[in-house]
């Protein structure tokens, strides 16, 4: 690939052949110090994280940022509009009932946290993103077929372009591709 | 008593010697091939139905209400019959996406993504009924707290309210639910389809998604969120449903035991459905070896024990009604038997009380045909039962002076025939151009899956190195 090779190199690409295969070498990348790393695979792998040391994910927190907003703007709207922008007397029944907000304040606080779920993945995972230099690679379409790669960024501090794919071949990959941008 | 204990595996969850790549064809290469002509004849005729119910709803919102048999006492005929019964189906959906998942019960990868898409469809089939029901559609959005220039807003105290919250929650919790699931499949097709325009298409809606386990790992945590969201939800939305009811006094409905009554029916009569589409997707698209009769048996299991949650339901309404010593309730009890619906009330029973004791037997479990027919008894009797709570409770309640007999009219037959239009346009849609099984949750279930898996091969322990798949016991981390 001549044309590509004028453009700057991105990162080296390796394959592997399946998933316990994937996670050892993940495993020696880490541990050699690497940290602009990442695996790909069609499904998420088991202890894949402990392997690659990533920490917990934090879409939990902003599930319940979203919630909670939910939860007091629910409860805010409809004392509001109940005993101050439209009080309506019902069979005298008094104007503020915490009991009759139980089922709308519910229902709001999932709806938001809901939204904070698939808002805070995408925003961690900085999808959508539609322009990604591991889409230049034929093979790489495997990745969600039945391929499982490892892919070091040439920005790692540890990177060198011949290094690099030593280290990967003899980490037992199958295949080694330098993936240009 | 034998004291020696031996390891029984559970049998695969996918048959067939299937590799990641083989699953990736099987299930991937579905939408990709030429539309079967079966297909377009099934299409069609949706849309001939579709059309009736656009036509029908549309003559409804020209003529006026007066076109449904409602009637007073009968203000809730079948519109709201309809909408409880598709609300229910579409409960089934929600609990293999979400409780099941929480249960770590496997074997919903093989029906979770095709039962979401039914709960989402079967909820938009549900909402319609309601919002015509208003009278005024134009003016629909009056429901949600929208701010307008006659300083109006909906009153937060009336169950309907809740219902209104509730089911525009469960639908967009659903929908979300539903794609994120969806996002690495429709990677899975942007990278193997050949046309260009569909590879944009799945592409856009694919997000740029990679695999990376970076992202895998926030991606696990939302879905885990949403599931445990998802839960409270679909049992909350069935007993807001049944609260439309059981808040108000009228004899038959103002009841405690409604809300987990609601929502055994629900689920009873949604995996009846998900059953009766999970036998005719299998055949059709050859998709034997996920949806296996294995799973076809646990879900009737779940149909038997909502089926009998049901039934004892209906012995403690009897017994309420006599315990309560209420002259009304004991009233409205003895009307069902006897008075002018019981053969409404023997079809419930027949169906909802008889019909899932046929689940004990195991031979009926894993016959299909017999399934198949006991999936269809459970969605009519549970038609029925809405129909006996609604029609029956209403058209004799407190003062017999104000007895009326409700009976629907053609227009009330025929928009219900056309929602099975809307429902099914949408559905074969969804088998047409989207994968129908949820692809890397069956990869991830897979043995190979997991990296243990390999252990044999490079000789650390055991013997069996022919790649035979076999589910190991997985304590050893």
């Amino acid at each position: 690939m001549e044309t590509k090779e004028k453009n700057k190199l991105h990162g080296i690409l390796a394959e592997f052949k399946n998933p316990a295969a994937l996670l050892h070498a993940a495993e020696t990348v880490n541990n050699a110090g690497y940290s602009k790393f990442d695996t790909f695979s069609p499904f998420p792998i088991h202890g894949m994280d402990e392997a690659m040391s990533l920490k917990k994910s934090k879409v939990g927190w902003i599930v319940l940022g979203f919630g909670l907003v939910g939860l007091f703007g629910a409860i805010t709207l409809m004392v509001w509009v109940m005993s101050s922008a439209m009080p309506v007397s019902i069979s005298a029944k008094p104007l503020v009932d915490p009991p009759i907000y139980v089922p709308i304040t519910f229902e709001l606080t999932v709806l938001l946290s809901s939204f904070g779920a698939v808002t805070g993945m995408l925003l961690l995972n900085g999808l959508p993103k539609p322009h990604n230099p591991l889409f230049n690679s034929e093979n790489f379409n495997r990745a969600t077929d039945d391929g499982f790669f490892l892919y070091i960024e040439s920005k790692d501090a540890l990177f060198s372009e011949d290094k690099t794919a030593d280290f990967l071949e003899e980490a037992k990959a199958l295949n080694i591709e330098k993936i240009y941008d | 008593m034998s004291k020696s204990y031996e390891f029984v595996p559970e049998p695969p969850l996918v048959q067939g010697n299937h590799t990641f790549g083989s699953i990736t064809a099987l299930i991937g290469g579905i939408p990709e091939k030429k539309t079967p002509k079966g297909w377009y004849l099934a299409f069609g005729m949706a849309n001939i139905l579709l059309l009736l119910l656009v036509s029908l709803l549309s003559y409804l919102v020209w003529e006026g209400l007066g076109v449904w048999g409602i009637n007073n006492p009968t203000g809730w005929g079948w519109a709201i019959i309809n909408f409880v019964w598709w609300v229910g189906i579409g409960h089934a959906g929600t609990l293999i996406s979400a409780i099941l998942y929480l249960f770590r019960q496997h074997w919903r990868t093989a029906i979770n993504r095709f039962a979401e898409a039914m709960t989402i469809f079967a909820v938009m089939c549900a909402g319609l009924f309601p919002a015509f029901h208003v009278g005024r559609i134009w003016v629909i959005y009056w429901v949600f707290p929208v701010p307008n220039q006659m300083g109006l807003w909906p009153n937060f105290s009336s169950p309907l309210l809740w219902d209104v919250f509730a089911v525009s929650t469960y639908f967009t919790v659903s929908l979300i639910f539903w794609y994120v699931g969806l996002i690495p499949d429709l990677a899975t097709l942007r990278d193997r389809v050949k046309s260009k325009t569909s590879k944009f298409v799945y592409g856009v809606f694919a997000l740029g998604w990679t695999g990376s386990n970076r992202h895998w790992s926030n991606y696990e945590k939302a879905y885990m969120i949403l599931a445990g969201l998802a839960t409270p939800l679909v049992l909350s939305v069935h007993t807001i449903v049944s609260f439309d009811m059981s808040v108000s006094n009228v004899p038959g409905w103002h009841s405690t035991i409604f809300p987990p009554y609601f929502v055994a029916g629900a689920i009873y009569s949604g995996f009846a459905m998900v059953a009766l589409l999970m036998i005719i997707a299998r055949k059709i698209y050859g998709l034997e070896d996920i949806m296996t009769v294995d799973i076809m048996e646990k879900m009737n299991i779940i149909m038997m024990i909502t089926g009998n949650m049901v039934a004892f339901s209906y012995l403690m309404e009897g017994f309420m009604s006599w315990y309560s010593g209420y002259i009304y309730e004991r009233g409205i009890f003895w009307l069902y038997i006897v008075g002018p619906y019981a053969w409404g009330f023997w079809i419930t029973m027949f169906c909802n009380v008889i019909n899932p004791q046929f689940m004990w037997f195991k031979k009926v479990r894993r016959n299909i045909t017999l399934t198949f027919m006991v999936a269809i008894f459970a969605n009519i009797g549970m038609w029925y039962e809405r129909f006996m709570i609604i029609a029956a409770s209403l058209s004799t309640d407190f003062m017999p002076s104000s007895w009326a007999y409700y009976s629907p009219t053609w227009v009330d037959y025929l928009t219900y025939v056309g929602t099975f239009g809307l429902f099914f346009t949408f559905f074969l849609l969804f088998l047409r151009f989207l994968p129908m099984v949820a692809i890397s949750e069956v990869k991830a279930g897979l043995p190979q899956a997991d990296p243990h898996y390999y252990e044999e091969d490079e000789g650390l322990e055991g013997s069996n190195g022919q790649g035979t798949i076999v589910i190991q016991p997985n304590e050893t981390a």
